[in-house]
């Protein structure tokens, strides 16, 4: 597996100009004769869409909701980075760059991360030209705030809505094109296989969700900007429909896949209350700028918080981390609270979950000023809960929130497929093995506003223009193997839902390559969702037909994905003996604190396919520090 | 199944089943046992759906998509209102809590001519999409733009364009409306747009292009009857609707007089 990261020479700061002067253009006559897929229409999918579409290129969309305004990215909470310094308190496009590279634990390209930081300075000015509606100050300027894991205040936002005002944005530029001509929508179509012909992505192949008919897009390039995978745990603060599917279906065509066993479990979700959940709701971690996460000195302490004395109260992470406090990067505090409840700790009725007060903060500001900052979290808190948390604590626990690792791809975003491209977060990232936050939306905004539009045309302008028809042999297998999948599925006709084998899919994850792994549990995993996965191919019961609106069969092959995924996140997990970032390995710790191993591990791992049932192969692709230097991360 | 730490409910629901749009639908009853108070609305059809198929039987269809309330996409009338009796909440983050042991609920897709029925409580919002392609965004193309900072927009103005922008485009106003108007979604989107300086240049054509495009889905007038406001689940205000009203006027007014300008100087 050719793993060249084609990261420009030449000093940190001058390598993304260089390389923009050095890629091949397409002339602009000629852009209306390249046709472009992109999959997805989140932030990372509807702004190189519409960009791209800007330029000229022919551009097709796909996203599986009723509207490409509904992708995920809507749900983000908290906010976007960019090293604008217009707090003037010392931040630059360089400290950007090192927070991101330390943050991610010393997993990720000094190359790529240094180019998200300078382009994070562009989004925020391309969102406020497109009427994103940031939050300002009195005298109209931006606003800014501090947020998870950075000393200083870069992070712009718009109240607790900035993924759902960034999308919107993007979305709107989207339909611009749309109504232009430039882009053809297709909604309601999900990504069922990726068409490769002499080496190259030439289309893929969709169903539409409607008629449940298959068909057969061509293009000159693919671009997948389907999301993340942590759906895999089946509780999660995805949208239910977040698949792993599209981007599978490339690995399985032999696209590299990175970092598969890099999951970010966030600190701060809504426990679980029941065996119903069907899914987690993340309360944004700028609630943790204000709140207070304690729990009960005492092991099985069943008294309500309100009756815990000060002094028999443990603020955790101020004690363990006295310089970030209760705004420890995410890794940290997740773990921290795992380690509280495994202590019998935790709080609530199961257990598990620890308090975030706000009554300091209250006492402190006044409750006018929480809920100007807060109001609606604290409501949607209140509507899911029942409970008040102007009156008593929060309570939190981690979930699966984000995934680092995806498919492994260059400098110019492309995969190990030539013609493949992979965006957002998608891809395996600039985020390392840790994202810090208000780091996705940025990433997701670089790749598709100002990355791709750039990179694409360099693939374009050199690519061979050969024509593919819908009569080659290869478009044809595609389209065969989706049908002959479809038929198997619903040939099934066994007893067990395909929510019910998500569900025990995501148990077997979440306890074992969860929030901390070890080699006996990784083990244990790798017999048991092969067996699984046997009993799931023998004994799903898939109804309805194939030519009409059938959610159960989505949602089984969605599953059934998942059930491969789960086995390579897994094996990733158990291979990368150290622990770096959101990958805790307990055998290598100090003390509780994930211990690296720079001697053995300073790589991202690319995992090969070879074949239904034969053990994949892990590749490697050497990372190098030349500026920020190898070091324990350490928030103390 | 069921558990958790709630209560535990009788329902019986009684639901629109249509196999799909062309076809006819009718009401079907289901009994609905077992249910924790615990639970959102939608987990609760979950467990409805993942008891029909243990018999064998298709699940109910419905939208769904983030189940926090952000995106959108679910929407069911519930007894009559959009989203359920909840005020400013979408079905999706509606709980159990909000119904008694013996209720019997009718569940119904949203029914607009706008929104024709794709399955079951599922609907195509399309037309959405499409007044928002006719003018809803400011024309700005990936590129060299001027710093964020460079244009001061006083606060009250940003917070009235974030109210706004709220908007989830659910379509629960429509569903509301005895009308079917889909006025509220367009205004709050030409408000959102109209606060900022850059939003001012295609003013005036947005808003006749999106109330001209709203027409021609199928989407009726409005007449003040203010549904639409209380079934909002992100607290959109018809004063929203004013704002466009006069944007529109204003629009009209120009447009004749730039076209009698232009007639004008064709016939000198
Ligand atoms: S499912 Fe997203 S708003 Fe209800």
């Amino acid at each position: 597996m050719d793993l060249k990261s084609n990261i420009p020479s030449g000093p940190i700061e001058q390598k993304w100009s260089k390389h923009k002067f050095e890629m091949k253009l397409v002339n602009p006559a000629n852009k209306r004769k390249y046709d472009v897929i992109m999959v997805g229409s989140g932030l990372a999918g509807a702004s190189g869409a519409a960009s791209m579409a800007e330029l000229g290129y022919n551009v097709a969309c796909f996203c599986y909701q009723d509207s490409p305004r509904r992708a995920h990215s809507i749900a983000a909470q908290g906010g976007i980075n960019a090293a604008k310094n217009y707090r003037n308190d010392g931040d630059s496009v360089y400290r950007l760059f090192y927070d991101t590279v330390k943050g991610g634990d010393f997993r990720a390209r000094e190359g790529n991360v240094h180019r998200l930081a300078e382009i994070s300075v562009k989004i925020i000015d391309q969102c406020v030209a497109q009427g994103v509606p940031f939050a300002r100050e009195y005298g109209g300027l931006l606003d800014n705030r501090s947020f998870g894991g950075a000393q200083v205040s870069r992070t712009f936002y718009a109240r607790g809505q900035t993924g759902q005002q960034l999308l919107l944005g993007a979305y709107q530029a989207l339909e611009r094109q749309i109504g232009l001509g430039s882009v053809k929508m297709f909604p309601r179509h999900e990504m069922q296989e990726l068409i490769v012909v002499d080496g190259r992505a030439r289309g893929i192949v969709t169903r539409d969700m409607v008629t449940g008919e298959v068909e057969t897009h061509l293009a000159d390039a693919v671009c997948l900007a389907t999301g993340g995978y942590g759906n895999v745990f089946f509780l999660a603060t995805y949208a239910k429909g977040c698949n792993t599917t599209a981007i599978w279906r490339a690995y399985k065509k032999g696209a590299g896949f990175g970092n598969p066993c890099y999951t970010q479990i966030h600190p701060t979700c809504i426990p679980v209350s029941g065996d119903y959940q069907s899914k987690l709701t993340l309360m944004s971690e700028s609630l943790r700028n204000d709140g207070r996460i304690w729990v009960p000195k005492k092991k099985g302490d069943t008294r309500s918080p309100g009756q815990i004395p000060e002094d028999e109260r443990d603020y955790y992470l101020e004690r363990k981390y006295p310089s970030f406090g209760n705004l420890a990067p995410r890794d940290i505090a997740s773990r921290a609270a795992k380690q509280a409840c495994d202590d019998g700790r935790g709080v609530g009725p199961t257990g598990l979950g620890v308090y975030l007060d706000f009554a300091d903060a209250i006492g402190r500001l006044g409750k006018g000023k929480i809920e100007e900052k807060y109001g609606n979290l604290f409501e949607m808190y209140e509507r899911i809960t029942a409970e008040n948390p102007y009156e008593v604590p929060m309570r939190i626990f981690p979930a699966s929130h984000y995934t680092m690792g995806g498919l492994w791809v260059d400098y110019n975003l492309q995969s190990t497929i030539p013609g493949l491209f992979v965006l957002g977060e998608a891809n395996f990232s600039d985020h390392g093995a840790n994202r810090l936050g208000a780091s996705a939306l940025m990433q997701g905004l670089a790749d598709g506003y100002f990355v791709i539009p750039y990179t694409i045309g360099n693939y374009l302008a050199q690519a061979p223009k050969t024509k593919v028809d819908k009569t080659h042999p290869e478009v044809k297998a595609a389209e065969a193997a989706v049908d002959a999948r479809t038929k198997k599925l619903l040939g099934i006709k066994g007893k067990k839902t395909p929510m019910a084998f998500h569900r025990e899919l995501g148990k077997i994850m979440w306890e074992y390559c969860g929030m901390a792994r070890n080699e006996e549990g990784l083990a244990t995993a790798l017999e048991k969702i092969p067996a699984l996965r046997e009993e799931f191919w023998k004994n799903v019961s898939v109804l309805g037909t194939p030519g009409e609106v059938n959610q159960s069969l989505e949602q089984a092959g969605r599953v059934a994905d998942f059930l491969e995924l789960g086995e390579l996140m897994c094996r990733d997990a158990k291979e990368r003996r150290e622990s770096c970032g959101g990958h805790f390995r307990e055998e290598y710790q100090d003390d509780g604190e994930a211990k690296r191993d720079d001697e053995k591990f300073c790589h991202v791992a690319v995992w090969e396919y070879q074949g239904d049932g034969k053990t994949p192969t892990r590749n490697v692709e050497p990372l190098e520090f030349e500026n920020v230097h190898l070091a324990t991360r350490s928030y103390k | 199944m069921g558990g958790g730490t709630g209560k535990n409910l009788n329902l019986k629901l009684h639901v629109w089943r249509q196999k799909g749009p062309n076809v006819e639908g009718q009401f079907v009853t289901y009994d609905a046992p077992g249910i924790s108070t615990e639970m959102s609305f939608l987990e609760m059809l979950d467990v409805v759906n993942e008891r029909l198929a243990e018999k064998g039987e298709e699940g109910i269809a419905f939208d769904h998509d983030c189940r926090e309330g952000i995106c959108g996409t679910c929407g069911i009338v519930i007894d009559g209102r959009p989203h359920g009796p909840r005020p400013r909440t979408t079905t999706c983050q509606l709980h159990m809590r909000s119904f008694a042991d013996g209720d019997e609920l009718v569940l119904e897709p949203w029914r607009a001519k706008g929104f024709p029925i794709v399955k079951d409580l599922m609907v195509d919002r399309g037309s959405l999409d499409r007044i928002i392609a006719t003018g809803g965004f400011i024309t700005a193309p990936t590129g060299t733009i001027p710093d964020a900072n460079a244009i001061p927009v006083p606060k009250e103005n940003a917070d009235i364009a974030m109210d706004a922008a709220a908007c989830i485009g659910c379509g629960a106003c429509v569903a509301a409306c005895p009308n079917a108007s889909a006025m509220l979604f367009t205004a709050a989107k030409i408000t959102h747009l109209a606060m900022f300086p850059q939003g001012q240049p295609e003013r005036s054509s947005r808003a006749l292009r999106m109330v001209a495009q709203m027409d021609a889905e199928g989407f009726g007038s409005c007449t003040n009857h203010g549904e639409c406001e209380s079934a909002c689940p992100k607290g959109i205000r018809v004063e929203f609707i004013a704002r466009m009203n006069a944007d529109f006027v204003v629009a009209q007014v120009t447009k004749g007089r730039r076209e009698a300008q232009a007639g004008d100087s064709s016939a000198g």
